[in-house]
């Protein structure tokens, strides 16, 4: 029996929902509207730090390895080990460099190995002029020494020097590119890392390796400590003013997104609690009729509570799937790559759109039991 | 025995009075109309009666229990068991059909029980419409659930409240009709209204003017 008035009451709920159609979509476009704010706004909240993480890497590497005690090198095989505690996700750039002086035509220069496809990750900073080396007769030189020498691009420039083994080499190389960075790299003539190992007869060693990591300052902090405990031949360093400025402005820009998501929340539910209120307030006759046939305050509370609770789902999950598209379009527009979804955000947003509509439809409904059903039955 | 006893009810608002000194009987399986014109205050006694308002002083005696002592939820209690309400606007749920409108009364009651609810159109003579939104039928048929409604729980008292105010004659004269059956089968009826047309089907009328009895008119007579 008890079953029969569950079944009723069940199927007048869904009756209103669907015979008031007009005015569920206008109640559930708010609740949707408010739940898209609600995860789009978080995400973002989550997403734009870590997007602006990226974009800081452009400022160059952030870690330095150098060979630790008197060490003149770093075995890379070692390097490869100490790398590999960072999670790929967060890997950005790993780049060996190698130092060599040698002579052309009698004035000494500093020859620079390195790889340049990591160039490009841990120093896209740097403004190339014609491209990189890509053949082992190749070399790209610093715009201070193109101007002292009076090189440019396609010319030919001697290069004469001593492996390790101290075997003389004299080679001739072609310029295929000019680096301008503003900083020592200016005077330095750079040719492909592994040109430069057969140069000095001596393999997978390296002066420096700079490294890019998209992670806040706390993180690196703890990587560098798990590298000195790990790799005692290696010695890491943070790039302070990279990483100091870097957690200064994001920080800043935390503070600033989680200020303009919470007034735009506060303002969307008072919105979203405005349009139940209103939808509550033109059902007041009807409470009143329910309350004149016999029905108990609480019990017409629970009929809109169940009725309010099922909108805030329902608004709170299309909400969900609208507000991961927002946050989807806002991150491709400004930062050109895709969010990262965190799922737990949907049953969040679910439950607050719930507490919202439930809170917004019980203040008007408290307000309406509490009037004796004469008065609102004659509309007063 | 009496269904309804009123002594010395009187209903102020600050220092203007609704009602003063109201005393009446109704006898068990009687029909009384309460009759006036606007603001005599028999929509405060009606209230009253109803257990949707309370006087400030005087007691109400409905099937023998004192209902000016009780609480509100109490009286809403007393509401669901013991009276059915008939409404001028009608009051119906826009959302629900006919009988699900029915159903709702039993709901708010007991237990919901579909083929009484649709004995009781039938009754009303509008079982063909019981799947029908209120928006679907006329003032008249919108009524007729109303008066369905109210006698689904087997009231002891029917109160309406100017029942045929918003009908046509042909309307009116149907509702008219369907509370001689119920005073008939033994319903105690107290109509509100403003018509001397309509307060002369029941035994007895009390006229209310400006919150006083100003006559009581016995129609068998």
């Amino acid at each position: 029996m008890l079953n029969k008035n569950r079944l009723f009451i069940t199927k007048t709920l869904l009756s209103s929902l669907i015979r008031r159609r007009s005015r569920i979509l206008v109640a559930l476009l708010g609740t949707a509207i408010g739940a898209t704010v609600l995860f789009g706004m978080v995400t973002l909240c989550y997403d734009i730090p870590r997007q602006m993480g990226k974009a800081f890497r452009s400022y160059g590497a952030n870690i330095i390895f150098m060979p630790a005690g008197s060490h003149a090198t770093i075995d890379l095989n070692l390097v490869n080990a100490a790398t590999d505690l960072i999670p790929s996700t967060q890997r950005i750039g790993v780049t060996p460099f190698r130092y060599l002086a040698v002579r052309s035509n009698v004035v000494p220069y500093t020859l620079v190995g390195t790889d340049f496809q990591q160039i490009t990750k841990t120093s896209p900073y740097w403004l190339i002029e014609g491209q990189f080396p890509s053949q082992d007769n190749e070399i790209m030189i610093g715009i201070d020494v193109a101007n002292y020498a009076h090189l440019s691009i396609g010319d030919i420039m001697p290069i004469a020097g001593k492996s390790r083994q101290n075997d003389n080499f004299d080679q001739i190389f072609k310029i295929v590119g000019i680096v301008k960075t503003g900083k020592t790299e200016d005077s330095f003539i750079f040719v492909n890392f592994t040109k430069l190992e057969s140069l000095l007869q001596e393999q997978n060693q390296a002066e420096v390796i700079e490294l890019s990591i998209s992670a806040p300052k706390e993180e690196l902090q703890n990587y560098i400590a798990k590298v000195k405990l790990n790799f005692p031949s290696i010695e890491p360093h943070l790039i302070k003013w990279v990483t100091q400025s870097e957690t200064q402005v994001l920080g800043k820009l935390s503070s600033l997104l989680y200020l303009v998501t919470s007034v735009v929340l506060i303002l969307t539910m008072i919105c979203v609690a405005t349009t139940m209120m209103t939808v509550v307030i033109e059902r007041r006759k009807e409470i009143g009729l329910k309350k004149a046939l016999g029905a108990e305050n609480r019990r017409i509370a629970k009929e809109f509570l169940a009725e309010s609770l099922f909108l805030g789902f329902i608004g709170g999950l299309i909400g969900s799937l609208f507000g991961l598209l927002f946050a989807q379009v806002i991150s491709r527009e400004v930062f050109g790559s895709s969010i990262v979804f965190e799922f737990y955000l949907i049953p969040f947003t679910i439950l607050i759109s719930m507490l919202v509509t439930v809170v917004a439809c019980l203040m008007p409904v408290k307000q309406a039991v509490e009037v004796e059903p004469a008065l609102v039955l004659r509309g007063e | 025995m009496n269904i309804l006893e009123v002594n010395n009810v009187s209903k102020n608002y600050g220092s203007l009075y609704a009602l003063a000194d109201i005393n009446m009987t109704v006898g068990d399986g009687k029909w009384l109309s309460i009759m006036g014109p606007s603001g005599s205050g028999k929509s405060t006694l009606m209230n009253i009666i109803g257990c949707m308002d309370k006087p400030t002083s005087g007691s109400v005696i409905l099937d023998g229990q004192d209902i000016t002592q009780l609480s509100l939820t109490d009286l809403t209690v007393i509401r669901r068991d013991k009276i059915g309400l008939i409404f001028q606007q009608f009051h119906l749920v826009p959302y629900l059909t006919a009988l699900e409108n029915v159903m709702l009364a039993q709901y708010y009651h007991s237990m919901v029980d579909e083929k009484e609810a649709l004995n009781a159109l039938e009754r009303v003579g509008l079982h063909a419409r019981a799947k029908h939104l209120p928006r679907q039928l006329s003032g008249g048929e919108q009524q007729r659930v109303c008066i369905a409604r109210a006698l689904i729980n087997y009231p002891k008292l029917i109160l309406a409240d100017e029942p045929t105010g918003n009908l046509d004659e042909a309307n009116e004269s149907l509702v008219m009709n369907l509370l001689h059956q119920l005073h008939q089968e033994g319903s105690s009826i107290i109509v509100v209204t403003h018509s001397p047309e309509v307060a002369k089907h029941a035994e007895t009328t009390v006229v209310l003017e400006h919150g006083k009895i100003a006559q009581i008119i016995d129609n068998l007579k």
